[in-house]
């Protein structure tokens, strides 16, 4: 198995654009995912019998193959953007609904009531205290989420997207390694950088939790 | 939609789709074994290293980071690989699908022994236990609920990647989707999601009531948690 | 019996947890360890069945040194049970107390009928043979715990902090229960705790044990008490030591003294010399039984014939033989004549407890 570097050097405009594209398949659905999963995460804990329904419904979402939901998607929206992103969006609702929720709820009790008896109303100890303490926990989940997303995204190659996906069809298509070894590994290297990112952006939100000195 | 739903319902009343080597059975049977013979090797391999790791204490951070290192690599890119470099067979298709399951099951296994209570291993050890009666009489049943949720996470991550065999010309549900998206045949592409999704469901379902069965009534409300738990650790796909 | 000969324990980090550890657990005792933390004591318990291995000396085990046997064959002959018991989660009640049975191979009927047996031994209905752990109290848990370390009946026992984790009345309780369950059984147990006054209440023998896993002293509870070795252990007994060692001492260990005792009947004179002779001022009053009725001042006979004419006040409360001379000590502050009156279970009148008696036990 060689690699060719010649190929590199000469498809590095499509390289890049594969990558493009990865980046943005996977930065829409993580962000529209936290967009509906916040208010449902909010909306459980103020009602809590809704929690168990919404995490089923994510739970039988999660658990559909992938291949299998976005080609779902094919009658309604044909072989479109839409149909890589509904479905990416959707697989990210279980972890961040979830992570959300377990991370407010793990703000600990003594907390949220010293906040209370403090004068604090909902709304403020919610962005002010509760928030903040969730950090880790909610980062952790759009940890999960973006890296799995990451993964996820190269299979839309088959429904027409692809994103790096469309660099390992074209090594596999062509019986050729290195495009499939470039979009390996830059795939892999966005989805640890990606997760470092977020890891990073933890750390700068939550000063607290730095060593001292 | 309505024209796709008739279509979609024609196609499963051709009795054409049911028989032959691309009928509906012989692609589900070749579908479940795929997934049984990787399931099976992932679980030999898996879970006694998971046990070891578990029991000992070592070497736990090491395989943590590898599952979160695994989750970071795309299923879908390794089988192909794999494929170009061990060519047409079932056996690259099954390596990959194994080694993508074993770094969740072993975490699992491990989390679910870190679990067992101090106090229980050491009235265990106290009363006299020789180290493999504790793993066999208190740590496998006591960590039992994260054991089995590993399994079933890997198992349903199994039956969904076993989908891309289509992909490197095997058989398998995938088959209806990779052909009918080269043909443009939709209600063959519906059919093949459908069945898949359907199969990945009964595998979550019937491994969910196994596990209902072989935890212990003692365990059984950290099962339910621990199940929600680990869910999210798999990848499919 | 259980020998401690020269046992140390350092730990990796310079730690010594055990220093020189030297006494003897006679058969059929029960032997407390108690100490502040970082006294070792639950280390010293741990080597005797080897869930810590000594780093110098010896541990005696009924004979054999504890080194010489494979440590699990060690341990299925003690019974060990910790403050958080560590039942097994996903075996029911009956499964649990089984275990060590099972380890050691008897067959299903011997082990099921042993399991019925204990479960009624440690107070425990029976319907909580087919319940799991997490069904029970702290409490039943506690008690499932001492029932399982029983199952094999071994000769000895670890116990370690057993009752910590309930409240304080249920610890009274299981404590008062493991008592008279020791009386009968008479196994050779070491016990840890923090609890000093646990300690007296237990332990046949004590041994107190400071920081840095020194013995300080090993003695019975009355003789800690009469003579603590140094100003640790002083410090250690706590406040009101005197109060204790009475608390110790049951009212049939003493002497009561015969008291003036007169009838209503008796004519004033009787009275008069009863009190004269005893060095009172005043009389007890019984009736025909001998039960108390009350007592007299001799003041108020002044005028009086009979005994009955005069003022009989009664009294608020008795002591009776088999409790302590600290519960004669809080009757007698509550009596204006500054003694207890002893009577047996019935209530006759056996003798008065003064201050005398009391100062005479304490030297």
């Amino acid at each position: 198995m060689i690699f060719d570097w010649a190929w590199v050097a000469d498809n590095l405009g499509d390289i890049w654009a594969a990558l493009a594209e990865h980046i943005v398949l996977t930065v829409i659905p993580i962000g529209l995912g936290f967009l509906m999963a916040f208010p449902m995460a909010l909306a459980s804990i103020r009602w809590p019998g809704l929690y168990s329904p919404l995490l089923g419904v994510a739970g039988i979402l999660f658990s559909i193959p992938t291949l299998a939901l976005f080609v779902v998607m094919i009658p309604f929206t044909g072989l479109s953007k839409a149909t890589a992103i509904v479905p990416l969006t959707l697989y990210t609702l279980l972890i961040l609904l979830r992570n959300t929720v377990e991370g407010l709820k793990g703000v600990p009790v003594h907390v949220r009531e010293a906040a209370e008896a403090m004068g604090y109303t909902r709304t403020r100890q919610l962005f002010r205290i509760e928030l903040p303490l969730a950090v880790p926990v909610i980062v952790a989940g759009l940890r999960i989420a973006t890296v799995n997303t990451i993964a996820y995204v190269a299979i839309t190659a088959l429904i027409g997207q692809g994103g790096l996906g469309n660099l390992f069809m074209d090594g596999f298509l062509r019986q050729f390694p290195t495009p499939l070894i470039v979009g390996l590994v830059l795939s892999v290297t966005l989805a640890v950088t990606a997760d470092l990112g977020l890891l990073g952006v933890q750390r700068v939100l939550t000063p607290w939790q730095r060593d001292p000195g | 939609m309505f024209e796709v739903t008739t279509s979609l319902i024609e196609w499963f009343a051709d009795p054409i789709n049911w028989q032959g080597p691309n009928g509906i059975p012989t692609r589900v049977l070749e579908h479940i074994y795929y997934s049984v013979l990787a399931i099976v090797l992932a679980v030999a391999i898996a879970q006694p290293v998971g046990i070891l790791i578990g029991h000992t204490g070592r070497g736990g951070a090491l395989a943590i980071n590898l599952t979160n290192a695994a989750r970071a690599v795309p299923t879908f890119g390794v089988i192909l690989l794999t494929f170009l470099v061990a060519g047409i067979g079932l056996a690259p298709v099954l390596v990959a699908l194994v080694v993508l399951a074993i770094p969740s099951m072993v975490t699992n296994t491990y989390a679910g022994f870190r679990a067992v209570d101090r106090d229980v291993r050491d009235s265990a050890v106290g009363m006299g236990m020789t180290g493999w009666q504790v793993i066999r009489r208190v740590e496998i049943p006591v960590a039992m609920p994260l054991i089995m949720a590993g399994v079933r996470i890997s198992a349903v991550q199994i039956v969904a990647t076993a989908t891309f065999a289509a992909v490197v010309s095997l058989g398998g549900l995938g088959r209806y989707i990779i052909d009918g998206l080269a043909q443009q045949d939709l209600p063959e592409v519906l059919a093949g999601a459908i069945l898949v999704a359907a199969l990945s469901l009964l595998t979550e379902l019937g491994l969910s009531r196994l596990q209902r069965v072989v935890v212990s009534s003692g365990l059984q409300e950290e099962s339910e948690e621990a199940s929600m738990e680990t869910r999210l650790e798999g990848t499919t796909g | 019996m259980i020998i401690f000969e020269s046992v140390t324990k350092r730990f990796a980090d310079g730690t010594v947890a055990a220093d020189d550890l030297s006494f003897e657990v006679p058969d059929g005792e029960l032997v407390v360890l108690v100490g502040p933390s970082g006294c070792g004591k639950t280390t010293a318990l741990r080597m005797v069945n080897r869930m810590i291995e000594p780093t110098d000396g010896r541990i005696n085990v009924n004979g054999q040194d504890a080194a010489s046997v494979p440590a699990p064959t060690l341990r299925r002959d003690i019974g060990y049970v910790i403050q958080q018991v560590g039942l097994f989660p996903h075996l029911t009640i009956a499964d649990n107390v089984a275990t060590v049975p099972s380890l050691i191979g008897w067959d299903k009927e011997r082990t099921n009928e042993r399991v019925e047996e204990l479960i009624d031994t440690v107070g425990l209905s029976q319907e909580v043979a087919g319940r799991y752990p997490r069904q029970l109290s702290g409490g039943q848990q506690q008690r499932v715990g001492v029932a399982r370390a029983l199952a094999a009946d071994p000769p000895i026992m670890l116990m370690d902090e057993p009752f910590g984790a309930v409240d304080p009345i249920v610890r009274a309780l299981l404590q008062d229960e493991f008592l008279r369950l020791q009386r009968e059984l008479k196994k050779t147990i070491i016990f840890v705790t923090h609890d000093i006054d646990e300690a007296m209440k237990m332990g046949d023998r004590i041994a107190i044990l400071n920081v840095g896993g020194v013995l300080e002293q090993y003695a019975t509870p009355t003789d800690l008490l009469a003579e603590p070795a140094n100003d640790f252990v002083v410090d250690f007994l706590g406040a009101e030591r005197n109060l204790k060692r009475l608390a110790l001492i049951p009212v049939s260990a003493v002497e009561p003294e015969p008291g003036p005792l007169v009838s209503a009947d008796d004519p004033a004179s009787r009275a008069r010399e009863a009190a004269r002779e005893a060095g009172t001022d005043w009389a007890l009053v019984s009736d025909a039984d001998k039960r108390v009725e009350g007592w007299v001042s001799i003041d108020s006979l002044d005028e009086q014939e009979t005994v009955g004419n005069g003022e009989i006040q009664p009294f608020g409360h008795f002591v009776t033989h088999d409790e302590s001379l600290r519960a004669a000590l809080d009757v007698m502050v509550e009596s204006p004549l500054n003694v207890a009156v002893g009577v047996d279970e019935d209530g006759r009148y056996e003798g008065v407890v003064t201050h005398n008696t009391l100062t005479g036990e304490l030297d």
